[in-house]
């Protein structure tokens, strides 16, 4: 079934009787070449590359829960490739190059819109670290330019350029970032891969791993035991539960994050606007919410749900940045479980048990990653070698000393 | 989260800051044959439960007191608290 504006226009026609479910619901086969374990952004994009781009059959996914039911539902749907280290910038950088092309690719309004980012500097030294990121990005091709405060001031009139702490003195811009529709991306794949054959399995929870001889054979489920001599698993938020089945420990710790959604209001924001000084960001949803969100809680936590200090802490923030924005409702607030790394940056490599693939450590920046970390990820368990852009990402960068820490902030994952 | 203090009660995990799991206690010993895989091991592996979790908060803005805080992952429910020297002294980490 294909979409089409012709198609929309038919279905009128016929009272919209024709649409049929995105995808099939199949029970699971006692075997499979492949199985991704989570059925989130990453691990449907991973299936969808897996076996459209590298050609492999006889996938499955598998969620516990229903298909997007974790964090890729739970993000503030914001796609940039706006970062420093050689390692980080390319992958990110080609994440956004897929994202410009993945309602096409998908057939699938996955609302992708490039109405920018600004991240706001306060100091000259930030200006000059600010500089040098937008140097890093323009290498990789992303692009970026750094904004003066007139010139700011006359794309974002309403910021408090005088706050007496963090004065605005400018911002640096990278104009292709926006935001997406994060469920329709989970959709977008989940469709994709079903059309390509791969079985998404719902409510079939891994409960274990068995392995023989270092070797992976299939995983226990809930839905009794499924065998596969591949297993790549891309469950951010649990990583450290289920690779402890399979006797790993992480170089991990699981924490919450927060965001928020105040009622819908005219268009007033146009991009993405970042104060990290003050723990805060916003958006502006095309439904009229203003999307915004702040720091990690700070704890190890799997609640999926935070605590009212940080709360407090995000809503200054944007109170010291936009004063406007006082007497907009807040509607939601919610949490979800992320993977903080020890250095911040994700995990996309083999591990020691032959047949079984990690994918995790996205921090609380997985959702822009969603297209390259499927990509990359699919690339290893086709090709058993790491996506060039991707190699940044082994495990036994913490045992080498090789990390990959945009923050500069060693292994604290609260501080990252 | 309130955080029971052995020594003042009930005080306001905002008071605290977070370092991590109480394991971070056992330092590997610096001088054996496997040190730089201990040291490996112990700075960037964790077990990271879903549950009962014990781990170091610091009273930074109360009385400057490392505690070992019994909590659950799940529920954030504080199961309770102690010294980390107490902890510490008990596994014969110090000497004094």
């Amino acid at each position: 079934m294909k979409f089409s504006g012709f198609r929309v226009f038919a279905e009128a026609l016929k009272g919209h009787t024709g649409w049929r479910p995105l995808w099939r619901n199949p029970d699971p086969k006692p075997s499979y070449d492949y199985l991704i374990v989570g059925g989130g952004g990453h691990g449907l994009a991973t299936a969808y590359y897996l076996a459209k781009t590298f050609g492999r059959s006889r996938i499955a996914v598998l969620e516990k829960g229903w298909l997007g039911s974790g964090n890729v539902g739970r993000n503030t749907t914001i796609i940039r490739s706006n970062y420093l280290l050689a390692g980080n910038e390319p992958f990110y950088e080609f994440s956004m190059k897929l994202w410009e092309g993945l309602e096409q690719e998908l057939n699938f309004n996955a609302m992708v819109s490039q109405r920018g980012i600004i991240n706001l500097f306060h100091t000259d030294a930030q200006r000059d670290a600010f500089r040098r990121r937008g140097n890093a990005m323009m290498l990789a091709g992303a692009g970026a330019r750094l904004l003066g405060r007139e010139e700011l001031r006359a794309m974002v009139p309403f910021l408090n350029y005088d706050n007496a702490r963090f004065p605005i003195k400018g911002g640096l811009m990278q104009a292709r970032a926006g935001t997406a529709r994060h469920d329709g991306v989970a959709w977008g794949y989940a469709r994709g891969a079903d059309s390509h054959g791969v079985d998404l399995i719902q409510n079939c929870e891994v409960t274990g791993f068995r392995l023989d001889r270092g070797k992976v054979r299939g995983v226990e489920t809930s839905r009794g035991y499924i065998a596969a001599d591949k297993v790549g698993v891309a469950v951010a938020g649990s990583s450290s539960r289920v690779m402890a089945m399979a006797g790993m420990r992480l170089p991990i710790e699981s924490h919450v994050l927060q965001a928020f959604v105040t009622e819908g209001l005219k268009p007033t924001i146009p991009g993405v606007i970042t104060f990290g000084a003050g723990h805060f960001y916003i958006s502006q949803s095309d439904k009229g919410g203003l999307v915004f969100g702040g720091d990690i809680d700070g704890y190890n936590s799997y609640a999926q749900r935070g605590n009212l200090p940080v709360v407090e802490d995000v809503v200054e923030g944007g109170m010291a940045l936009m004063p406007m924005i006082g007497r907009a409702r807040l509607l939601r607030m919610w949490g979800g479980v992320v993977d903080m790394s020890m250095d911040g940056s994700p995990i996309i490599d083999r591990t020691q048990i032959e047949g079984l693939y990690l994918n995790g450590g996205w921090c609380y920046g997985g959702f822009k990653a969603t297209p390259a970390s499927g990509y990359a990820f699919a690339h290893l368990l086709a090709t058993g070698a790491s996506h060039e852009t991707a190699r940044a990402y082994r495990i036994e960068r913490f045992a080498r000393g090789h990390v990959v820490d945009e923050r500069g902030a060693g292994a604290q994952p609260n501080l990252h | 989260m309130l955080i029971t203090h052995p020594l003042l009660g009930l005080r306001d995990a905002q008071e605290f800051t977070y370092l991590g799991d109480a394991r971070l206690i056992d330092r590997p010993a610096p001088s054996a044959p496997d040190a730089e895989a201990a040291f490996c091991d112990y700075v960037f592996l964790r077990d990271n439960p879903a549950g009962v979790h014990r781990e170091l908060w610091y009273h930074e803005h109360g009385d400057r007191s490392w505690l070992v805080v019994t909590r659950d992952t799940v529920t954030h429910e504080v199961l309770g608290a102690e010294l980390a020297r107490n902890v510490a002294l008990a596994r014969t980490r110090c000497s004094k």
